[in-house]
C-alpha cells in the first residue's frame, strides 16, 4: 500500500471512530435520537429504551431493571411480533401468565380482567409496541422493515427455534415485582 | 362541538378500549363509540352510520388500514370524515401513504391522552 492510500486509511478510521465516540446530547427515550443509532452496538440500549418506553406511556409505570436479586421466573406466557425487510427477526415479550394478567389489568384501568382473551391481546399489543419502537429508533428500520400481528403462545412446554446464527439480545425488568424479559433476534 | 359519533379500528379489542378511554379523557362529547376490528368490518359500519371522526390502526388482517382508507374516500357520504391513524408503523413513508390517500392525521403507538387530544379536536371543530 503507497503512502498516500495508508494516509486516507489512517484519516478515515480516525473519523469512524470519534463518532462512535461523540456522546449524544439528545434525550432519552425520543424516536429522533434513537434514529442515530447505526451501529449494532446500540441495538440493546434501543431496545431497553423501547422497551421503559411503551410501559411508561401505555401501562403507566416506570420499570425497575432486573437484577441478580430479582426472583427467578418460568415464562408461560409469550408474545412475538415478526420483523421483515432490511433486518429480519423477532421480538419476544417472555413472561408469567400473572405477570401478564397484571399488565392488562393496568392497560385497561380494572383489576376485572379474566384469564382469557383480554390478556392475551394485551400481550400482544404491548411487544407490537415495542417492536414498533425499536424499530423506529433504528436509523433505516422504520421505513426499511415491516412488522407482524402479534403472535400469543400461553403455556410453558414449548421450545422456540429461530434465526440460527443470528443475533440475540434480551433485556430484563421487574413489573410490580413480577419479572419478565424482552428479546431480540435477528439477522440483517 | 357537537356530540361525536366515534369509530375506532384496531384487531386489538384492548387497545380499542384504550383509544376510547383516551378520547373520553380528553374531554370529547361522545355521542357513541362504535368498533371494527379490521377495515371490512369498519367499511360495513361507516356506510350504515354517520360518522364524525375514525381512528384506525393500519396493521389489521383481512383488511388494513390503509385500504380501508382508501376505499372510505370513495363512499361519498363519508369523503369528508376525519381520519386519523394510530399505529406502531411510524416510518415516513407509511405516514406520506397514509396521508396521500385521504388519512387527516398520524398518531405513533405508544400514545398518550394530550396526543389525540392535540389532534382530534382540531379536527372535530372543522
Amino acid at each position: 500500500m503507497d503512502q498516500k492510500l495508508k494516509d486516507e486509511a489512517a484519516r478515515v478510521r480516525i473519523h469512524l471512530s470519534a463518532r462512535a465516540a461523540a456522546p449524544s446530547a439528545r434525550p432519552v427515550g425520543k424516536a429522533s435520537d434513537a434514529a442515530q443509532t447505526k451501529t449494532r452496538d446500540g441495538y440493546r440500549d434501543e431496545l431497553a429504551k423501547a422497551v421503559c418506553e411503551v410501559f411508561e406511556i401505555m401501562v403507566g409505570t416506570s420499570l425497575a431493571a432486573a437484577t441478580e436479586e430479582s426472583p427467578a421466573f418460568v415464562s408461560d406466557c409469550a408474545a412475538i411480533v415478526g420483523i421483515a425487510g432490511s433486518l429480519c427477526g423477532l421480538v419476544g415479550l417472555h413472561t408469567s401468565f400473572e405477570c401478564a394478567r397484571r399488565m392488562a389489568a393496568k392497560m385497561l384501568g380494572s383489576d376485572e380482567v379474566g384469564a382469557g382473551a383480554d390478556v392475551q391481546d394485551a400481550l400482544g399489543e404491548v411487544c407490537n409496541m415495542i417492536a414498533g419502537s425499536f424499530k423506529g429508533r433504528i436509523a433505516g428500520l422504520a421505513d426499511g422493515c415491516a412488522l407482524s400481528v402479534p403472535t400469543v403462545i400461553i403455556g410453558r412446554d414449548f421450545a422456540l427455534f429461530s434465526l440460527a446464527h443470528g443475533e440475540h439480545y434480551e433485556v430484563g425488568y421487574t413489573f410490580e415485582g413480577n419479572p419478565f424479559s424482552v428479546t431480540l433476534d435477528f439477522h440483517s | 362541538m357537537k356530540p361525536a359519533r366515534v369509530l375506532i379500528v384496531d384487531d386489538s379489542s384492548v387497545m380499542r378500549k384504550i383509544v376510547g378511554r383516551s378520547l373520553r379523557q380528553a374531554g370529547l362529547e361522545i355521542l357513541d363509540i362504535l368498533e371494527a376490528s379490521n377495515g371490512t368490518e369498519a367499511l360495513s359500519i361507516a356506510r350504515e352510520n354517520s360518522l364524525d371522526l375514525i381512528l384506525s390502526d393500519i396493521n389489521m388482517p383481512l383488511m388494513d388500514g390503509l385500504e380501508f382508507v382508501r376505499q372510505l374516500r370513495s363512499i361519498e357520504a363519508a369523503q369528508q370524515v376525519p381520519i386519523i391513524m394510530i399505529t406502531t408503523e411510524a416510518g415516513e413513508a407509511h405516514v406520506v401513504q397514509a396521508l396521500s390517500l385521504g388519512a387527516s392525521g398520524y398518531i405513533r403507538k405508544p400514545f398518550t391522552p394530550e396526543q389525540i387530544k392535540e389532534l382530534v379536536i382540531p379536527l372535530l371543530r372543522g
